[in-house]
C-alpha cells in the first residue's frame, strides 16, 4: 500500500492530464431514467445488480451505488475526471476494462455518463428491486432434509437405514446387492478402517469361532475402543489440517511442539470428542469461558499454516498469506467450500463474494501464535522439583560465557538498527535474523528483561548466543567460545526434565488490526473496511457481542441451520469406508463440486449425526455395520459395464492402504511395531542422500533409536521441504493445504520402496524369525500357511502352496551354493535354524509383504 | 476422443473399468504377454507416451536451473552505464517501484568488473565468465527481458517451476509427462538431476502437485544409489531379485483373477518397470563407452567442472534413452556477498558442461527435439549489497528484469530478445513473464497451454494459471 498510493494520488491529482484522455462530458443536461440507467441496465447490472455485486458493487441502488465497491467509492458526484466509474469504462487502467466483455463503452455514452455525474449523479429515487428471496438454488446450501429410509422389496437384506436407501437405488437398477464379505476379508476390513492395522491370527480365529448373531458387531466395539483407533483417525484429520512437523519454505525449520496437538487429536478421537465440540475447540477453544489447557491445545490446529523465515521476506506479507490460509482452511474442511477462490475475485460459481471472504478472514487476523506449557500426565512434579537446579545451572554457566555482560548492549543496538534501518547493514542484517528466527522479537525487545516472561527472556538469550556473530564476525564469537556455550546450554537442557509445549492461537489485546478487502489479493491494496461475518447465502450467526468473535464463527460452524458441516462431515466418513464420498468431490459442495449419488442418504446420514449430539464412534458403527458396508468387493462384471465406477455401492471396494498403514502393516505382521499411542514424531531410517537434497543441506535427520523406530507412520516426523520418502511414494499429502482425498496410485518406485528400503527388508528379516519361532520344527505347508495367516488373514490355496513352495526350495537351494548371501540378507543367528533356511524364509516373507493384497484393504 | 479428454480419463483409477469393460483378465494377458500391445500398455501405464495437440519439434526438455538467480549484468547482459553509476546511490525517482530484499533503496551501485565479448554470427555480447556459452552463441536465444513477481527464493522457485506462488500445485515437469507420457520404457519420465547444494524450493521444485504421484520428478543421484531403494537388499542378487519378483506376479494374478480388480493388473506392471529401472538405471552412471572426447568436451574428469559435467553427460543419456523432462539444478548463484568470487566458481563449475550439453546434442542430431532452457528464479541489482565492511559486495535479489537462454527443440538460435533499460532496472522492450515462458515451452512440445487442464477442487488449473502469451519470436 505504501508503495502504490502516492501512485494512485499522483495520477488522480493530475486531473488535467486525465481529462485529456476522456471523451468530453456531454453538454446537455442530463436525465437519469433516459440517458444513464437504461445503460447501467443494460451493462453493468449482469454483475453489479440486484443478484450479483461482484468486487461489491452494486450499481441499481442508488445509496449502494454512491458508496462504492471492495476498492471504496467509483462515482464522485460533481467530478466526473476523478471518478473511476469512468477510468474503468473509459479504459484509463491497466489491465482492467468495464464492461469487460461484449463492446465498449462509445465516447458518446462515456460523456453522458460523465455529464450525469458532474450535474450532481442525482438518482431518481426508487427502491432498488430486492435480492431474489426465493430459497438458494444450489442443493447443498439448502437446509438438510429429514428423509425417511425407503421401502425396500427385499426386506430382508437390509440391517440399518443405510441399507434400504442404498437397495431403494439399487432395486430401481434391478441390480441385486453382493453377498457379505467372508469372514475373513470383513474382519481384516473393518481392522484397517477402524484402527488401521491387520487383525491378529488369533483374533481372526477367534471371529470364525464365534457364531453369535452379533460377532461381527463385538470386534466393531471392540475395535471402537481401541486407542488405536485415534491413532487411525487422527490421521483423516491430520490430512484435512495440513499437519507437517517444519515450518515449510527455505528454511523449513522443525517445530519441535507441533506434535502435542497431534497427540490432542487423537485423544478426542479415542475419547469420542462430539464433532461440535472438537470443532469449537479447535476454532477458538481460547475463546471458551473458564477454557482449559486441553481446550486451547485444539487452536493448534491453526499453526499447521507454513512459516516463512527467508531472510529479507517481508513478515507481515507472510502474516496476512497465513491468515487467508486460516480463512481458505475452515471453508474448506468445515464447509466444503473452495473459499480460497474468493481472495482475490469475488467467487465464480459460489455465491460467496470477495467481502465476504474478507469477513471470515476478520475472523482471525488478530489472532496471535503463542506456546504454552501443556505437560502431559507426569511431567509437572519432576520438572517442578528440579527447575531451581536448572536455572542456577544456566545462570550460572551464561555468567561464565560473560553473557549478561554483553546482552544489554547488543539488544540496545538492535533497537537502534530497528529505529534507523539502512545506517548500519550488519545490523540491519542481525535485526533482520531477530525479527524471522525469534517469535515476537519485537515485543520482547521492548519488555524490559526483569518483565520478561522466563520462556521470552531465554529465548531472547538463546538467539544472542547463537547469532551474535552477525554482529561481531565470527573471529570474535569463536573467542568468547559461544559455540561452546551453546552446546553447553543443549546440554543442561537435555538433562533436566521439561514441560511438553503446545502451539495455540489466542486473541491479542495489544494488536487491534482492522480488516480490508485486499484488492486482486494483494494485502498491500487496501479496500473497504470489513468486520468479522458470515457468508449471506448460509444461515445467520447469533453473536453474543458487538463483533462477532471466533467463537461465534465457532458455533455458527456447528449449529444445527448449518446446511453444510453435518452433510461435509458425514460424507467424509464414508468415502473413508467406501473409497468414495457419496458427495465424490469431497472438497466440493459447491456448484462446480459432483452432485451426490444418494442425495437422501447424505442428509439422513447428516441429520442422525446432528441428532447423536454429533458424536463420531456411533456414526462410525452404524456405517461399518451396515449390510452396505459389509459387502463382498468382488468385481462385477455383469454390472461393470452400467455402474463402472460402483456409485450405486453393488459391492464394496478394493483400497490401497493410505502410506502410513503400508508401513505399519509391515511392521505390525513382523512384530516389530512399538504401539505406544500419541507423544512425540520419530525419525525412522531415511535413504543416504535425501536430506541432503534440503537447502543449503540444513535439515537434519537423526535417526530415532530403540522402539521410536518402529512407531507407528502418523508419527514419522514430517518435514515439509523433504518429507519422508516413503509417505510421498504412496500418496501421503504434502501438508500444504487441506487434503480432502488421497490419491492412491501405483507407480515402480513404490514397487522398489517395498522390494529394497532396508525397512521393509527388515521387517522381512523379522517376519522370519516370527515364523520359525512360533512354528517351531513344523513343515514347509504348517509355516507358510501360518505365513498367510499372519499377512493376508487367511490361508494359501493349492497352487499357491505349491508356487510359494518351489520358490521357497529354489532360494534354498541358491542359499546353500552361497551361504555368504545367506548371512547378508539373515545376518543373526536363530536358534534352531541355519542362516541359510532364515535367508530363504527371509526372501518369501519379503515376497508376502510386496503383494497387492497386503497392502490393500479388501 | 481428443488428447485431453483421454488424459483426463487415463488419470483416473476408474479408467481401467471404463475402458477394458471390466475384463481385468485381458489386462492381465497383456502383462504376460509384454511389450507391443499399445492400448494395454497405456491401460496399466500412466506414463504411456501420448500424442501431443499439434505436431512440434521439441520431444524431451532439459531445464539448467541456476537456483538462487544469477547475476544476468555480470554474465548476459552488459551494462556499461553501471561503472559511470558505481558508488553512487540512484535517484529515488528511479527505485521507487522496486522490491528489495535486503538493501536500501539508496543502495550504491556496483559496477560491473566483467569484460563482455562478441560472438557468434550475431554479434552477441557474453560476460569472459561464460566462455563457452558463448561458442555456443549461434544456437541459443538469449532472452534479456526476462520477469516475475516473486522476489523471495522459494515463492520464485514456485512460480518458476509451478506457475504460482500458492502451494501444492504440479510442477513443469509433471505437467509435461502428465501430457505427454514418457517414450521411456526403463527410466521415470521425469528426472530431477542436482549439484552444489539443495534448493531452496527443495522437492517442490519437482512435486506432482494435485497430479497422480506417477508425475512427480524422480531424484536421480549421480553417486551411490541413482535413485532411491533401486539397489538389490544385501543377500539378493539379480537372478534373486527376478525370482522374487516372478514369485510376486504370480501371486498377483491370483489374487487379480479372484477379485477381478485392475489395480492388481497396474501394480502387476508397475513391478515389471521397476525390474526394469534396476537393470538399466546403474547403466546411466556408466560412463565407459563414452569416447575420451565426449568425456573432455563436458569436463567429465576435470574437479571443477566434474559434478555438472557428470549431470549434463546423464541428461544427453537420458534424453537418448526417451526421458521426456529432465531437470537439472545447481545450486546456488544467491550471491549477496563476494559477487565476482563467487560467480566464478559456479562459472568455472558450469559453462563449459552446459556448452558441452548443446555441441553435444547438435552432433548427435538431438538438439533439434531437445528444448535446453538456463534460468534461474529472477535476476540481481544493479546496486551492490555490501553487509560488512571487510567483506566484498554482492547483488540482491531483482525480479524486475533479467536473463535466461533457450536452445534445440525449435528454438531460433543466435539471437537476442529482450532490451532492458541501461541500468538493468526494468525492461525496456518485449517483456516476458514467466508464464509466457512456460507457454512457450509447452508449446515448443506441442502443447497448448491453455488445454493441458487438470480439474481439482471445482476448477481447471493450468501450469501458467490465467496467464501465458506464447513468445513467438522464439520460436524458429
Amino acid at each position: 500500500m505504501r508503495r502504490l498510493l502516492p501512485l494512485l494520488l499522483a495520477a488522480l491529482a493530475s486531473d488535467a492530464a486525465i481529462t485529456s484522455k476522456l471523451p468530453p462530458a456531454a453538454r446537455s443536461l442530463v436525465d437519469f431514467e433516459r440517458d444513464v440507467e437504461p445503460l447501467f441496465r443494460s451493462r453493468c447490472h449482469g454483475c453489479h445488480g440486484a443478484k450479483t455485486q461482484m468486487s461489491g458493487l452494486r450499481l441499481d441502488d442508488a445509496a449502494a451505488a454512491l458508496r462504492g465497491g471492495n476498492s471504496g467509492a467509483v462515482i464522485k458526484p460533481g467530478n466526473s475526471a476523478a471518478s473511476r466509474l469512468i477510468h474503468l469504462v473509459a479504459g484509463l487502467e491497466e489491465k482492467v476494462v468495464m464492461p469487460p466483455a461484449g463492446t465498449r463503452l462509445s465516447p458518446l455514452e462515456i460523456g453522458l455518463l460523465r455529464a450525469w455525474i458532474d450535474q450532481g449523479a442525482k438518482w431518481l429515487a426508487r427502491k432498488a428491486e430486492t435480492a431474489d428471496p426465493q430459497r438458494p438454488a444450489h442443493w447443498a446450501f439448502r437446509p438438510i432434509g429429514r428423509p425417511g429410509p425407503p421401502r425396500t422389496r427385499n426386506e430382508a437384506w437390509p440391517r440399518n437405514p443405510i441399507d434400504r436407501f442404498v437397495l431403494a437405488r439399487l432395486e430401481l437398477e434391478g441390480i441385486d446387492p453382493s453377498p457379505e464379505a467372508d469372514k475373513r476379508a470383513l474382519i481384516r476390513r473393518v481392522y484397517f478402517d477402524l484402527i488401521g492395522l491387520p487383525p491378529p491370527p488369533h483374533e481372526v480365529d477367534r471371529f470364525l469361532a464365534d457364531n453369535r448373531p452379533d460377532a461381527y458387531e463385538r470386534v466393531v466395539d471392540g475395535l471402537l475402543a481401541s486407542s488405536h483407533y485415534g491413532e487411525r483417525w487422527a490421521r483423516f484429520w491430520l490430512d484435512l489440517a495440513r499437519y507437517a512437523d517444519s515450518d515449510g519454505y527455505e528454511k523449513d525449520y522443525v517445530r519441535p511442539h507441533a506434535w502435542r496437538w497431534r497427540h490432542w487429536v487423537i485423544d478426542s478421537f479415542n475419547a469420542d470428542k462430539p464433532f461440535d465440540q472438537f470443532t469449537i475447540e479447535q476454532i477458538a477453544g481460547d475463546l471458551l469461558p473458564g477454557a482449559t489447557i486441553e481446550q486451547i491445545i485444539g487452536t493448534g490446529f491453526h499453526r499447521n499454516t507454513l512459516t516463512n523465515r527467508e531472510g529479507g521476506i517481508d513478515i507481515e506479507q507472510f502474516r496476512n498469506e497465513q491468515v487467508v490460509d486460516r480463512a481458505a482452511t475452515v471453508g474448506t474442511v468445515w464447509l466444503g467450500i473452495t473459499a480460497g477462490c474468493a481472495q482475490c475475485h469475488d467467487h465464480k460459481y459460489d455465491p460467496l463474494t470477495q467481502k465476504e471472504f474478507y469477513q471470515l478472514f476478520a475472523f482471525f487476523n488478530n489472532a496471535d501464535e503463542y506456546n504454552i506449557d501443556a505437560p502431559l500426565a507426569g511431567e509437572m512434579g519432576p520438572y517442578l522439583q528440579n527447575l531451581p537446579e536448572y536455572r542456577r545451572n544456566r545462570d550460572e554457566l551464561l555468567k561464565q560465557y560473560k553473557v549478561p555482560d554483553l546482552q544489554p548492549n547488543w539488544e540496545l543496538r538492535m533497537k537502534e538498527a530497528r529505529a534507523n534501518p539502512g545506517k548500519w547493514t550488519d545490523w540491519d542484517h542481525a535485526y533482520d535474523a531477530l525479527q524471522k528466527y525469534l517469535d515476537h522479537a519485537d515485543r520482547i525487545l521492548d519488555t524490559p528483561p526483569e518483565k520478561r516472561s522466563r520462556k521470552w527472556a531465554d529465548a531472547m538469550t538463546d538467539h544472542f548466543v547463537i547469532n551474535y556473530h552477525r554482529v561481531i564476525g565470527k573471529e570474535l564469537w569463536k573467542e568468547l567460545k559461544f559455540v561452546e556455550l551453546r552446546a553447553k546450554l543443549n546440554e543442561l537442557r537435555e538433562r533436566y526434565p521439561a514441560l511438553s509445549e503446545a502451539p495455540i492461537i489466542v486473541e491479542d489485546p495489544a494488536v487491534r488490526r482492522s480488516t480490508h478487502v485486499h484488492i486482486r489479493g494483494d494485502w498491500r491494496r487496501k479496500g473497504i473496511a470489513v468486520h468479522p461475518g458470515v457468508p449471506a447465502f448460509l444461515h445467520p450467526m447469533m453473536a453474543a457481542g458487538a463483533e462477532p468473535t471466533r467463537l461465534d464463527l465457532a458455533r455458527w460452524l456447528v449449529s444445527s441451520g448449518n446446511p453444510l458441516t453435518a452433510r461435509v462431515t458425514v460424507n467424509r466418513f464414508w468415502q473413508e469406508f467406501f473409497g468414495r464420498g457419496i458427495v465424490r468431490t469431497s472438497e466440493d459442495f459447491g456448484a462446480q463440486g459432483e452432485k451426490p449419488s444418494h442425495p437422501e442418504l447424505l442428509d439422513w446420514l447428516a441429520g442422525q449425526f446432528i441428532d447423536s449430539g454429533s458424536r463420531i464412534k456411533p456414526m462410525h458403527r452404524l456405517m461399518v455395520t451396515s449390510a452396505t458396508y459389509r459387502q463382498s468387493s468382488l468385481a462385477r462384471p455383469e454390472i461393470d459395464g452400467r455402474d463402472p465406477n460402483n456409485t450405486l455401492l453393488a459391492r464394496q471396494a478394493r483400497l490401497r492402504l493410505p502410506a502410513e498403514l503400508v508401513r505399519d502393516a509391515a511392521l505390525q505382521v513382523s512384530e516389530l511395531l512399538a504401539p505406544d499411542v500419541g507423544g512425540r514424531s520419530i525419525r525412522p531410517p531415511i535413504p543416504n542422500g535425501v536430506v541432503e537434497l534440503s537447502y543449503g543441506g540444513s535439515v537434519k535427520w537423526p535417526v530415532s533409536n530403540g522402539r521410536d523406530r518402529y512407531r507407528r507412520g502418523i508419527y514419522i516426523l514430517f518435514q515439509r521441504t523433504v518429507p519422508y520418502p516413503m509417505l510421498m511414494n504412496f500418496d501421503a499429502p504434502d501438508a500444504n493445504l487441506p487434503a480432502c482425498r488421497r490419491e492412491r496410485s501405483n507407480t515402480p518406485l513404490q514397487a522398489l520402496n517395498l522390494l529394497n528400503d532396508s525397512v521393509y527388508v527388515e521387517a522381512a528379516q523379522a517376519l522370519a524369525s516370527r515364523i520359525l519361532r512360533d512354528k517351531p520344527g513344523a513343515d514347509f505347508g504348517k509355516r507358510a500357511a501360518y505365513l498367510f495367516e499372519v499377512c493376508l488373514s487367511r490361508r494359501p490355496s493349492p497352487r499357491e502352496r505349491e508356487w510359494v513352495q518351489e520358490y521357497f526350495e529354489s532360494r534354498l537351494k541358491a542359499f546353500e551354493r552361497n551361504p555368504e548371501q545367506a548371512s547378508q540378507l539373515f545376518p543373526v543367528t536363530l536358534e534352531g535354524a541355519s542362516n541359510v533356511e532364515a535367508a530363504a524364509w527371509t526372501a518369501l516373507s519379503s515376497s508376502i509383504l510386496n503383494l497387492d493384497e497386503f497392502i490393500t484393504r479388501e | 476422443m481428443n488428447c485431453i479428454d483421454y488424459i483426463r480419463t487415463e488419470t483416473r483409477r476408474d479408467f481401467f473399468r471404463t475402458s477394458l469393460g471390466g475384463v481385468g483378465m485381458m489386462a492381465l494377458a497383456h502383462v504376460m504377454a509384454q511389450e507391443g500391445r499399445t492400448a494395454d500398455v497405456a491401460a496399466a501405464d500412466p506414463l504411456a507416451p501420448r500424442e501431443p495437440h499439434f505436431a512440434a519439434k521439441a520431444k524431451s526438455v532439459i531445464f539448467l536451473f541456476q537456483e538462487g538467480g544469477p547475476s544476468q549484468v555480470d554474465l548476459y547482459d552488459p551494462k556499461p552505464a553501471l561503472q559511470k553509476w558505481h558508488g553512487k546511490p540512484l535517484p529515488a525517482s528511479m527505485t521507487k517501484d522496486l522490491n528489495f530484499v535486503f538493501i536500501k533503496p539508496d543502495a550504491k551501485v556496483l559496477g560491473s568488473e566483467r569484460k563482455f565479448v562478441r560472438y557468434g554470427a550475431a554479434g552477441i555480447e557474453f560476460s569472459d565468465y561464460v566462455p563457452h556459452m558463448g561458442s555456443c552463441a549461434d544456437d541459443i536465444c538469449l532472452v534479456r527481458s526476462m520477469y516475475t513477481e516473486a522476489f523471495n527464493h522459494h515463492p520464485g522457485q514456485a512460480l518458476l517451476f509451478s506457475g504460482t506462488t500458492q502451494f501444492g500445485r504440479p510442477t513443469v515437469g509433471a505437467w509435461v509427462t502428465y501430457g505427454l507420457g514418457s517414450e521411456s520404457r526403463e527410466l521415470p519420465g521425469f528426472v530431477v538431476l542436482s549439484s552444489g547444494r539443495g534448493t531452496s524450493g527443495g522437492s517442490m521444485n519437482w512435486a506432482s502437485g494435485f497430479l497422480p504421484s506417477t508425475h512427480q520428478g524422480v531424484v536421480f543421484r549421480s553417486g551411490g544409489e541413482p535413485i532411491l531403494y533401486l539397489p538389490d537388499p544385501p543377500g539378493i542378487t539379480r537372478e534373486s531379485q527376478r525370482a522374487r519378483i516372478d514369485l510376486i506376479r504370480k501371486l498377483n494374478s491370483e489374487r487379480l483373477q479372484e477379485t477381478g480388480d485392475p489395480a492388481i493388473a497396474a501394480r502387476m506392471h508397475s513391478y515389471e518397470l521397476a525390474f526394469r529401472m534396476q537393470m538399466a538405471a546403474p547403466g546411466l552412471l556408466d560412463f565407459s563407452k563414452e569416447t575420451a572426447a565426449t568425456l573432455e568436451l563436458y569436463g567429465v574428469n576435470k574437479e571443477q567442472t566434474h559434478p555438472y559435467a557428470v549431470n549434463c553427460l546423464l541428461a544427453r543419456r537420458m534424453v537418448e534413452a526417451g526421458v521426456r523432462f529432465v531437470m537439472l539444478a545447481h545450486a546456488s548463484w544467491d550471491d549477496h556477498q563476494e559477487l565476482n568470487k563467487k560467480l566464478k566458481k559456479n562459472c568455472d563449475a558450469t559453462d563449459q558442461p552446459a556448452a558441452a550439453l548443446i555441441k553435444d546434442l547438435k552432433q548427435r542430431g538431438l538438439l533439434d527435439s531437445t528444448l535446453v532452457i538456463w534460468a534461474g528464479e529472477f535476476g540481481r541489482t544493479p546496486m551492490g549489497q555490501l553487509e560488512r565492511v571487510d567483506e566484498d559486495p554482492g547483488r540482491d535479489h531483482h525480479p524486475n528484469c533479467f536473463s535466461v537462454w533457450l536452445a534445440g527443440g525449435g528454438v531460433k538460435g543466435g539471437q537476442v530478445i529482450g532490451k532492458t533499460d541501461e541500468l538493468g532496472i526494468n525492461v525496456l522492450e518485449d517483456k516476458v513473464h514467466i508464464h509466457d515462458l512456460q507457454a512457450t515451452l509447452l508449446h515448443s512440445l506441442g502443447i497448448d497451454h491453455t488445454r493441458l487442464t487438470y480439474r481439482h477442487m471445482g476448477r481447471d488449473f493450468r501450469l501458467t494459471d490465467v496467464g501465458g502469451q506464447i513468445v513467438r519470436k522464439m520460436l524458429a
